[in-house]
């Protein structure tokens, strides 16, 4: 497979592979373009499985001649069975559990940054940028330093604090907006026009968002060369969920998986959800909310992706459902509880997400639903805090007794 | 009132480089008719039957339109109007 050309999604219009993202003529979008023609189904196959343990394995349906060098190479996270989350929600269906918390810097954000840092030495940049809600900013710090570039990383300042720690330690110049993220990703749109860099998701977008397909190949090749009925997936800006949706397009006109494409359920949070807002009331468009939410990696009040979420949502008879604080609490509980498997907030959204799937009715018995978990727990320890009490006592058996008494009773 | 329109790369072949434009108008609808009155090919770039494309962000002194009144948006003397792409972040 080679790559041709970036072509605008709106109105078709092609450009030259350098660090362009909005289109010329009507400021769509820019997405790559691919010649699929020359790769057979067996070969991409064989080729796939004799490569590496990680996303490059994939390198042939990425925006590379030749697969890069990546000293951070992320994916070939965990796909697990989850049949104890599927008997807590009533549910016969088989839950499949993705846990992309299992990255470098533990969140899907390394996928997008492995090839937008892998295209950024491409083209010849010294320095790499983001604007982020966290978990971005934790993957362009790490894999600059692994790449030896310089970095720039724009949050706002409010972010939690382990996010905040989990990027300053890489060595990055790490920069504190007062504002919201629509605010900082203004600031960086504004910045990519005079600064020499290569900002991942401004400039390197149409790239960047490219990494995210990963996640659609690998949920396919750990099934057995198989879709998933359903997927759950959180949404901010949409990329991922429409990624998610081409990566499994590629491998179906390819012929590399047969089938159709699974019904996508987005999740977002109450408190940022302008995709699930235009999904309820029946808009092509998203209206711009002002975030107010502990889902805070899922704040993103203006998401660039949402007219395209919101199409893939309604083609394949899915939904985009909302969440509030609490079940986002309750969703993170959920999900450890049954599966071991600490998430963030954003994980929070989407177990609440499909809880909501099953309270509804929504999910049948015989279906396959994997549900992506983005994020790691230990980055937003607020969320469940005084969700359980410590036990405390002195350190002897009487004392111990005395608090579990009831327990060994009999 | 004159105000500061500030044009994206991705634009400024339509207005022969320029980065910056001078306007007068107490609306942002207002100050973009300005610019397509100074700059035709931008019309068609920026606006589809009448109303701002669905990729286009406009702010006046970094606050998007869309949470004040659009293009209705008035406009004081000395402000910054600033249009970029909204297909970045996330």
């Amino acid at each position: 497979m080679s790559i041709e050309s970036l072509k605008c999604k709106e109105c078709g219009a092609t450009y030259g592979l350098d660090a362009h993202y909005a289109c010329e003529n009507c400021f769509g979008p820019l997405e790559v373009a691919y010649d699929h023609s020359s790769l057979k189904a067996d070969e991409a196959k064989r080729r796939i499985q004799a490569g590496s343990q990680g996303i490059w394995r994939y390198a042939d349906f990425l925006p590379f001649v030749g697969r890069p060098g990546d000293p951070l190479e992320p994916g070939l996270t965990p796909l697990l069975r989850a049949d104890r989350l599927a008997e807590r929600l009533g549910l016969g269906a088989e839950i499949w559990i993705k846990n992309d918390a299992a990255n470098p810097t533990h969140s899907f954000k390394d996928r997008v940054v492995a090839v937008a840092v892998a295209k950024a030495q491409e083209l010849g940049f010294k320095t790499v940028a983001c604007a982020s809600t966290g978990n971005l900013a934790n993957a362009v710090a790490a894999h600059a330093a692994a790449a030896g570039l310089e970095s720039y990383v724009f949050v706002p300042a409010n972010l939690e604090e382990q996010k905040l720690l989990a990027t300053g330690v890489y060595g990055t110049n790490l920069v504190g907006v007062h504002g919201s993220y629509d605010d900082v990703n203004r600031l960086c749109t504004q910045l990519a026009e005079t600064r020499p860099w290569a900002f991942v998701n401004v400039n390197l977008r149409p790239y960047y968002a490219e990494g995210s397909k990963t996640l659609a190949f690998e949920t396919v090749e750990q099934l057995g060369w198989e879709l998933p009925d359903r997927v759950v997936c959180p949404i901010a800006s949409g990329s991922l969920f429409t990624k998610l949706g081409r990566g499994f397009q590629e491998w179906l006109d390819l012929g590399l998986v047969e089938g159709e494409q699974p019904v996508f359920n987005g999740a977002q949070a109450q408190g940022c959800s302008p995709v699930a807002t235009a999904f309820a009331e029946g808009w092509e468009v998203c209206k711009p909310q002002k975030p107010e939410t502990i889902a805070k990696s899922l704040a993103i009040g203006d998401p660039a992706d949402g007219p395209y979420a919101l199409e893939q949502a309604r083609r394949t008879g899915g939904t985009v459902d909302a969440v509030n604080d609490r079940e986002i609490r309750d969703g993170i509980r959920l999900l450890a509880e049954t599966t071991g498997i600490f998430t963030e907030t954003a994980g929070g959204v989407t177990v609440a997400a499909l809880s909501k799937l099953a309270e509804r009715g929504e999910i049948e018995s015989k279906e396959r639903v994997v549900v992506y978990i983005t994020g790691e727990g230990l980055k937003t320890l607020d969320a469940t805090r005084d969700s359980f009490q410590m036990h405390e006592i002195d350190p002897d058996l009487e004392s111990f007794e005395a608090k579990f008494r009831q327990e060994v009773a009999v | 009132m004159a105000v500061t329109v500030k044009i994206p790369t991705q634009l400024r072949a339509a207005t022969g480089g320029e980065a910056e434009l001078e306007v007068a108008g107490g609306t942002v609808g207002e100050v973009l008719d300005a610019v397509f009155e100074a700059h035709g090919d931008l019309r068609e770039r920026i606006t589809q039957d009448g109303d701002l494309r669905r990729f286009v962000n406009v702010y006046v002194s970094g606050e998007d339109i869309r949470f004040q009144d659009g293009l209705q948006t008035q406009i004081d003397d000395g402000a910054e109007v600033t249009i970029l792409p909204a297909v970045a972040g996330g």
